[in-house]
């Protein structure tokens, strides 16, 4: 197996599907001859030409509502968000639209569609710039969401969710693009509904997903250090959503952290509690706490920005809360 | 930029013997054309009436009035073209060939309704004969035409899509996008803004820098005017265009100007502060597309009282049945609140979180 980062594990699903199926076209602003913003549709537009891998103006509104129109009539459409920061501007498309289109048709429009790009918080970009979008998509019935945090489930996934006959919602992250791993080449699929237990541990589990999985680990590393096991359980899909996989590890260590880069009211983690709650309230011998990002704007000036992030220390905070360690 | 078609089309007109309106149709095809302009008034007006008693709820715009622009536009179409509209499109839907009996059941709510009853008067969808919805923001759907046109270049098929919305649409970003987008890449899109001078209860021009008209030419986009209220002008109209779009020629722009003779929708007045009784009476005198062409039909000999009043029987006969439909039609099962959210259901993982799973 080749060692590869995430980005060019995104390049090469991209590549073999788009290769395997002539309805599938890739449209954003500058994933043609920029090759991407952050380089994931790198020689796309030399392979398939530009109307599959085609450049659009700065308009997200109605670069997404064409997609879904495009996606009407039998075409596949997969939409780069440069980041989903500017999904917003397009929120009215993919919520009205594409979301609810087989519904009120009465079956009759399904939108087999991808709309892709990092989601969360890079370094310093401060309040428009940084902000986890998962709750604004994953909210609305007609929608799948995926969150892959490896380069193999990168790959998987986004097969997976190109070759769906809903629009699937695929969140990557800036600072995933550079990060190794290893993915089988070809035919790899990840079908959208798998959790992923990447760590092994009896005392607590963090549960997350996307980017996070990476804060996860190494939290579930320094708890180690001090004597304490932890699952970690990458979601991976949000919708569909493991909850075998979830109702699994509480069972197994009956305290829980949920670990997300977004805020906290009406985030995901909100909604992974109600279900523990409703689910296994009868195996919790703590209440479940969530480490997220601070109830404010993502501010600028690095100090301020480091108390504002999820990190693995707070969560190895929030792990000894649930194990009355502290 | 080349020049309009309207404008062709009035250098046509003023030479010698070029300018009866009748120009070029035969008698049977006036016939269907008041035909189906009679059909359309009778079945929003049979709407309106099940409105009244309750038969139908929610929002129901009606387009009486404007029933020039469904079949002038849509008339020149071809089957496999693509129709999208806003939430007045009850006739165009018939225009492109639904069946009345199952668009009045989806306006009921019912099953056989064409959107299985889940769509209701604003989502209209006749998805085998190219009738795309049925969309209930404003401007949202011109993306979606975009999109279809797109589509079109991207198979190199030689099909139109045409979009319609009314005037308020072209103060949306999503219009101003998709002119632009159509515009670049030279897409097979017919924008058609039905103007009938209010958004709501908004004049447009209370709220509106420039005029609808002007509205294209900074993406370059022919346009052109006609008088929705002459059906004849704009078919003939759309003829043109739809030959000239479907030959290559890339997007096209047009306004409709029409007038609404009820209120926005069924739960506003027809008149009121932001218009008076006096206007609508006026337009409805003067203005009316079904009297318009009976006129000229009769002056032209080309239509008797008798053969009028059948056709009106015929029509309203139709209207009454598709009514009659609607109300013997079972509502959708309880089941059918979970069928269609998605087309396929992942073998893994919970889709619905409401608790029906557990």
């Amino acid at each position: 197996m080749a060692e590869i980062t995430y980005r060019e594990a995104l390049n090469q699903a991209l590549r073999e599907e788009m290769e395997r199926d002539e309805s599938i076209f890739l449209m954003g602003e500058e994933v043609g001859e920029y090759d991407g913003a952050y380089k994931v549709s790198k020689g796309l537009l030399e392979a398939f030409g530009e109307m599959r891998v085609a450049d659009t103006p700065i308009s997200e509104l109605g670069f997404t509502g064409l997609g879904v129109g495009a996606a009407m009539v039998g075409l596949r459409p997969i939409i780069e968000f440069m980041t989903f920061n500017f999904s917003i501007l397009a929120l009215d498309q993919v919520l009205h639209s594409a979301s609810k289109m087989l519904y009120m048709s009465g079956g009759q429009l399904n939108i087999p569609m991808v709309f892709r790009g990092p989601t969360g918080a890079a370094l310093q970009l401060s309040a428009q710039h940084s902000q986890a979008a998962e709750t604004w998509y994953v909210h609305a019935p007609g929608m799948k969401l995926v969150t892959p945090a490896t380069p193999a489930d990168a790959k998987g996934l986004l097969k997976a969710a190109i070759r769906d006959d809903d629009p699937v919602v695929f969140m990557e992250g800036e600072l995933l693009y550079n990060v190794k791993g290893e993915v089988p080449e070809g035919e790899h699929v990840v079908p959208l509904g798998l959790a992923d237990l990447k760590r092994q541990g009896g005392d607590v589990s963090i549960i997350t997903h996307g980017k996070m999985v990476l804060a996860a680990l190494q939290a579930a590393r320094k708890l180690d250090r001090e004597g304490i096991e932890a699952d970690v359980l990458d979601l991976r899909s949000l919708r569909p959503l493991d909850v075998d996989a979830i109702l699994e590890t509480v069972r197994k260590t009956n305290r829980v952290v949920y670990l997300e880069e977004g805020w906290p009211y009406a985030g995901v983690g909100a909604q992974i509690v109600s279900i523990i709650q409703e689910e296994a309230f009868d195996h919790l011998d703590a209440p479940v706490l969530r480490v997220t990002q601070a109830d404010v704007p993502m501010p600028y000036a690095k100090n301020l920005e480091k108390l504002a992030k999820p990190d693995a220390s707070r969560v190895v905070e929030a792990c000894k809360k649930v194990l009355y360690l502290d | 930029m080349e020049s309009s078609v309207t404008e062709r089309a009035n250098a046509d007109s003023s030479r010698e013997g070029e300018n009866d309106p009748l120009r070029g149709y035969g008698r049977e095809e006036l016939h269907g054309f008041l035909r189906r302009m009679l059909l359309f008034r009778r079945f929003e007006e049979k709407a309106e009436e099940a409105y009244a008693i309750g038969k139908i709820g929610g929002f129901c715009h009606l387009h009486i009035g404007q029933e020039g622009a469904a079949e002038g536009c849509i008339g020149p179409l071809r089957d496999d073209d693509y129709v999208v509209s806003a939430y007045r499109e009850h006739t165009q839907a018939l225009a492109k060939g639904l069946d009345p009996r199952h668009v009045m059941a989806e306006l009921y709510g019912r099953s056989p309704g064409v959107s299985a009853g889940k769509g209701g008067s604003m989502h209209i969808f006749g998805d085998q004969h190219g009738f795309l919805g049925g969309h209930g923001i404003v401007a949202g759907q011109v993306p979606l035409a975009t999109g279809m046109g797109w589509a079109i270049r991207y198979r190199e098929e030689d099909r139109v899509a045409m979009c319609f919305m009314g005037e308020a649409a072209v103060n949306q970003g999503a219009f101003h996008e998709s002119l632009n987008m159509a515009a670049v890449w030279k897409l097979p899109v017919i924008f058609v803004v039905e103007n009938n001078e209010y958004g709501m209860g908004t004049a447009f021009s209370r709220v509106s820098a420039t005029r609808v008209e002007e509205r294209s030419a900074a993406y370059g986009i022919p346009a052109s005017v006609v008088n929705g209220q002459d059906v004849l002008e704009v078919r003939r109209h759309f003829e043109d265009l739809a030959r000239e779009v479907r030959e290559g020629g890339g997007p096209r722009f047009v306004e409709i100007r029409t007038y609404r003779f009820r209120g926005h929708s069924m739960s506003d007045p027809v008149s009121g502060t932001y218009r008076s009784k006096e206007e609508v009476e006026e337009q409805k005198e003067r203005g009316d597309p079904i009297t318009i062409l009976r006129d000229r039909l009769f002056e032209a000999d080309l239509l008797s009282h008798e053969e009028l009043e059948a056709m009106d029987q015929e029509v309203r006969k139709e209207v009454e049945e598709a009514a009659e439909f609607a109300d013997e039609a079972p509502m959708p099962e309880d089941g059918e609140l979970y069928t269609h959210v998605y087309s396929h259901i992942n073998e893994h993982g919970r889709l619905f979180f409401d608790g029906r799973d557990r």
